[in-house]
């Protein structure tokens, strides 16, 4: 049967404003049913978290670059106090490293519930929009028991983390992972083994693997065309040198193996929190060099009375020496990358934040030319593109 | 001893006489002049570099000038963690910059980004037009250090 394809251009505004994740407008031209060209129009949220690190201390900037992903701020978080620590030289003891894999992992798996319910709903499949956000509250919740904060926690300071871990968030933390291991079969049932969903993320947005380097794709998208590359396991940081964990890999590259990725990498993250809780050793959370500086009055009711640490002074407005610093992590949606540049006063000379969705913008922009209008959507949602975080 | 693998990139880099180092395992750097950059990241690319992670730029309002910082890295089995910077510098009066885009298609958002940010116009770089920045921001360039942002004071309680 021959498909009669009307023979009109034009050009349509998606969103025009809110497309799904975020702010952003996406401008596609048309010709009939399929898209020509696609322009991002990005900027909406930019919030010139670059500048703004020009103009502020170096501890004051801790709350400000993570809000750029809210949902994902542990990781934001991570990485720029890795980045300080590299210029100030600062050890970090073994009890906090662990807590700070264990704050990225609960954050990971609650980025991904969020990518695949936001997934969930662009496909036009709202129980696993309400699946997705409901089972991500859970591990919310443990993240709000541990750092005080539901999202932008501000958990990882230079030198170690602001609060200890407690045996009722163990135990949340247990009770989540059976709780999400039995859910999980039900999401294969109810959304990753639907024939409609496969129907609609099969053989749709195919990145190859050289695409997807040439066109700088990031974590879960990359390794979903084939490439076998995780930060945790390039350049281990935190306590990821001591765990194991698979890095799951799929070879097709279409949306269903980046949704599917997202999928085992929750498994695989669950694993890791079972190994933290397991082997986390006993010690200090923060820096000898900072816990001295603590008055011992407020050392004894809040450090070892509470398992919370009181900022000591030196935080207030330190003065890193001279150096430069680039550091990465392992975000939700793939490596993070911050360079800071220190000229010796209490501000960062220049602070560049890569997230991992600005590394999107092309490839989204690339995989979206020529694929059918119902399409372009279903591209958006299996790339976990999140706006707020590429406009930084 | 065997050789750090990235020993033998700076080693092939002085044979083209630019001032390369090792800084450790995973990190090094190149300088090169703007109109050797092309030449360099073709190198650099031959020896498996396929990324660019970052376009930086960094402005030095003292010396009129603009540092720019490419990280290029690779997902290749011996290379993969490796960052290695490209440094180069280019003028306030002559704020241009031969684009890499033709030797790594990844540097597509950072080009355009540094140059709404810092009015560097990167040539051969097929959309050079604003990203981030809302259309009314012609002519002024946020990143350079002459442009200041307004601050408010910080208030401390010392009551407590």
């Amino acid at each position: 049967m021959d498909v009669e394809v009307v023979p009109v251009t034009g050009e349509l505004n998606v969103g025009p404003q809110h497309p799904g994740s975020g702010h952003m407008r996406i401008l596609v031209k048309l010709s009939g049913d399929i898209v020509d060209d696609v322009e991002l129009d990005v900027g909406y949220v930019h919030r010139a978290v670059e500048k703004l690190g020009e103009n502020r201390n170096y501890m004051h900037l801790i709350p400000l670059v993570e809000r750029p992903a809210i949902l994902d701020s542990v990781h934001m978080n991570m990485g720029y106090v890795m980045a300080v620590e590299k210029i100030i030289n600062v050890d970090v003891p073994e009890r906090a490293l662990y807590l700070r894999s264990f704050a990225a992992e609960v954050n990971r798996i609650a980025s991904h519930f969020y990518g695949i319910g936001i997934l969930g709903i662009f496909l036009g499949h709202s129980t696993s929009f309400m699946w997705g956000f409901g089972d991500r509250e859970i591990w919310v919740h443990i993240l709000e028991a541990l750092t005080g904060a539901r999202v932008t926690n501000s958990y990882v300071i230079p030198g170690g983390v602001r609060r200890d871990i407690s045996p009722s968030i163990i135990e949340m933390t247990k009770k989540a992972i059976s709780y999400t291991r039995r859910k999980l079969n039900d999401w294969k049932k109810i959304f990753f083994n639907n024939p409609t969903i496969r129907a609609r993320l099969e053989n749709v947005g195919v990145m190859t693997k050289d695409q997807a380097i040439a066109w700088g794709a990031v974590g879960p998208n990359l390794r979903a065309s084939g490439v076998y590359f995780d930060v945790r396991k390039a350049e281990p940081y935190a306590a990821y040198s001591k765990l194991d964990f698979d890095i799951p890999v799929y070879k097709e590259g279409d949306g269903y193996a980046r949704s599917m990725v997202r999928l085992e990498e929750i498994e695989q993250s669950m694993r890791i929190l079972e190994q933290i809780i397991k082997d986390i050793p006993q010690g200090p959370i923060l820096s000898e060099r900072f816990l001295k500086q603590i008055p011992p009055t407020r050392m004894k009711k809040w450090v070892e009375g509470q398992g919370r640490i009181v900022l000591p002074g030196y935080y207030a407005s330190f003065r890193p020496p001279k150096g430069e610093a680039t550091s990465r992590v392992e975000a939700g949606r793939g490596e993070l990358m911050y360079y800071v540049m220190s000229d010796g006063s209490a501000k960062p000379y220049r602070l560049r934040m890569i997230t991992p969705s600005y590394r999107l913008i092309y490839v989204f922009k690339n995989l979206c030319k020529g694929v059918r209008y119902a399409d372009v959507v279903s591209i958006y949602g299996s790339l976990d593109y999140f706006p707020p975080e590429a406009d930084r | 001893m065997t050789q750090r693998a990235i020993d033998l990139i700076v080693t092939e880099l002085q044979k083209m006489k630019v001032s390369a180092k090792a800084e450790s395992d995973t990190r090094g750097y190149v300088e090169v002049p703007k109109d050797r950059i092309v030449e360099v990241a073709k190198k650099l690319k031959e020896l498996g570099f396929d990324h660019v992670k970052a376009v930086t730029g960094i402005d030095f309002p003292e010396q009129e000038k603009i540092q720019l910082i490419y990280h290029v890295s690779s997902y290749s089995e011996n290379l993969y963690n490796i960052i290695f910077e490209i440094k180069s510098f280019t003028s306030y009066k002559d704020c241009v910059m031969p684009s890499l885009i033709t030797v790594w298609e990844s540097s597509w958002t950072g080009e355009r980004e540094t140059h709404e940010m810092l009015g560097v116009y990167f040539e051969g770089h097929p959309d050079m037009r604003r990203l981030f920045l809302p259309e009314d921001f012609d002519g002024v360039y946020p990143l350079r250090k002459e442009f200041k942002i307004k601050l408010e004071g910080l208030f401390v309680d010392k009551s407590e």
